[in-house]
């Protein structure tokens, strides 16, 4: 991978990109809000293409319903709003009315303000259930891009596949990862940086700390392997048991519970076909107000944590 | 040329309503399981409609410029799938599959499951919500076609309904969605009046919807309402269409518990004898 030099962008900022690289392409795209498009960008899609995109006010469960409506004409659908809200607001709407019918209808959710990096708005902004939600849906794929140029690609991915899914998005500007050379998979993880002593499996931005983790470890002598699993489900098996062959340790951290998230698909992984110790580096409880970055070391999202677990 | 089968006359109407009530109570005695009474207090509401006004073509169900039936009271599978079978979609003789191990005929609707499903539902307060997108689809694509949304009104104790009713007019949609509700004054737990009072039409007209009244089961009243329904007009328009839960079996008129129970053998005979002849 070549050094990126795309200056830091929010993966959030990567959403009206994507769309609007997806009606280039041809693809039929239709896109919703719920009255945070200012926040989610949807807006930007809205102004370039305002006859495929619809504020819905403040109604999430409506938003879904529609997006539903237009999947079912053959229309692939995107919804955004706060993940907190989106899944959290209209959870069984998305099962009842996307996941259920005929293995699943073209609607793609991309929730921005994801984890706890939304920072001062508290507790009740900050989702930390929505991927244990969103895994459990089955046609669903769910995504966690850790930078702009992930981000870009993984929504245009899912806006090329007839599957629903679930893309989470963050706040902050994050540094780049990625460069456009880079070739996102839907399934497919990443491996940044190699290591044979321990796998630090990573999603959205604890792809970045986690490679903080990795260069303070190699300081101590420690070869730390850091996989970027953006996409959350399907997981990459192989990338997983790889490490847990090679490694013979597995720490996953994410911006998440601990319970469903990154963390569970990948202990499931494992305990079904190669046992391996693994520790989890996520949330155990609700939030505060603070900066993003005061908000990762209030809740322990930090290298530090991440190296919790060393092959003796 | 797929169409209306319209005008068909309200003695011919009231043919298929008998044997759509036949093929209810039948159905939930065969499941012995099933929501006979909602069903029951739909028919004449949706056989006016397939064979009066819903622009289709059961050999083709996916024609794209067809108007979609929606029935967001998903659980009055065994009305909708009489309906489908006596319009064409498929046999009627699918209907004894009704519930069992494997049917495309599920105890609430699949999408696609059986030609002329047109969503899945069950979870009540959605259908508005998805007419919605196919509407603003069709506009997208200049597609000339109506959405007939039918909700319960027990229904429409949900946020959702609300939600969706007030962007019906926001969107500028009252030529391509007109909504349908059955008035039946019961759902789960007992009559709604003791469970959510509502108001319908206050309710809809303070949503900026332009309220149609009428006898649900009155035929020719219902096939005036939904022709009224169908002409140009400032405002969406709803059908608000009084019926009786379980109309046309005695035992189950107006009695809560047929909700969602199924009849014994004797009575399943005394309710096909009293479609037969007519109950007074």
């Amino acid at each position: 991978m070549t050094a990126p030099t795309a200056p830091a962008a929010a993966t959030r900022e990567a959403y009206p990109v994507a769309l609007s690289e997806l009606v280039e392409q041809g693809i039929d795209v239709v896109a919703l809000d719920a009255d945070l498009s200012a926040s989610t960008m949807g807006y930007q899609f809205g102004e370039k293409y305002p006859e495929r995109w619809h504020s819905v006010g403040i109604a999430e469960a409506n938003m879904v319903g529609i997006g539903a409506g237009y999947a079912a004409t053959g229309k692939t659908a995107f919804i955004a709003s706060f993940a907190s809200f989106l899944p959290g607001r209209c959870f069984d709407q998305i099962r009842t009315s996307v996941a259920q019918p005929k293995g699943g209808l073209n609607v793609n959710c991309v929730a921005s303000h994801g984890g706890v990096t939304v920072g001062e708005d508290g507790a009740s902004a900050q989702a930390i259930e929505d991927l244990a939600l969103m895994t459990s849906l089955i046609p669903f794929d769910v995504i966690v891009p850790a930078d702009f140029e992930s981000a870009r690609q993984a929504i245009i991915a899912v806006g090329k596949t007839t599957r629903p899914s679930y893309v989470r998005t963050g706040r902050p500007k994050v540094a780049a990862i990625y460069d456009r050379s880079f070739r996102f998979e839907i399934g497919r993880a990443n491996v940044l940086r190699p290591g044979s002593d321990v796998t630090l499996i990573a999603c959205g931005i604890l792809v970045g700390i986690a490679l903080d983790a990795a260069a303070q470890l190699a300081a101590d002598g420690i070869s730390a392997r850091v996989i970027d699993m953006a996409t959350i489900k399907p997981i990459d098996r192989d990338a997983v048991l790889a490490a847990a062959r090679e490694t013979g340790a597995i720490v996953t951290a994410e911006e998440h519970q601990t319970h469903g998230g990154l963390g569970t698909q990948v202990a499931r992984v494992l305990a079904e076909t190669l046992p391996t110790p693994v520790a989890f580096v996520g949330v155990d409880r609700y939030g505060t107000s603070g900066k993003w970055d005061e908000l990762l070391g209030y809740f322990e999202l930090t290298p530090a944590a991440c190296q919790l677990l060393r092959k003796t | 040329m797929p169409t209306t089968l319209a005008p068909v006359s309200v003695a011919e109407l009231k043919d298929v309503a008998k044997r759509l009530r036949a093929h209810i109570v039948e159905m939930v005695y065969q499941a012995q399981s099933g929501h006979p009474g909602g069903s029951l207090s739909a028919v004449e509401l949706g056989v006016s409609l397939f064979w009066n006004h819903l622009r289709c073509d059961p050999a083709d169900p996916g024609w794209p410029d067809r108007d979609r039936f929606i029935l967001s009271k998903g659980h009055a599978t065994p009305f909708y799938y009489s309906l489908l079978a006596e319009r064409g979609y498929f046999s009627t003789e699918l209907l004894a599959k009704f519930r069992t191990l494997g049917s495309p005929l599920q105890g609430h609707p699949s999408m696609s499951a059986a030609p002329g499903i047109e969503m899945s539902s069950g979870s009540l307060g959605q259908g508005l919500s998805f007419a919605i997108g196919h509407a603003l689809s069709g506009r997208l694509d200049r597609r000339d076609f109506r959405c007939w949304v039918m909700m319960g009104d027990g229904e429409l104790n949900e946020g959702q309904v609300w939600e969706a009713a007030m962007a019906v007019p926001h969107f500028d949609l009252g030529d391509r969605i007109i909504a349908m509700v059955d008035r039946n004054g019961i759902q789960n737990d007992g009559f709604g009046d003791n469970i959510m009072k509502i108001h319908p039409p206050e309710m809809w007209r303070g949503f900026g919807w332009h309220v149609i009244e009428c006898d649900g089961h009155d035929m020719a009243a219902v096939d005036q309402a939904l022709s009224e329904a169908e002409r140009p007009h400032e405002k969406p328009r709803v059908v608000v269409a009084y019926t009786v839960k379980g109309k046309g079996v005695s035992y189950m008129e107006n009695n809560p518990s047929f909700h969602g129970k199924a009849p014994t053998k004797d009575q399943l005979a005394q309710a096909l004898e009293e479609i037969a002849g007519g109950l007074k």
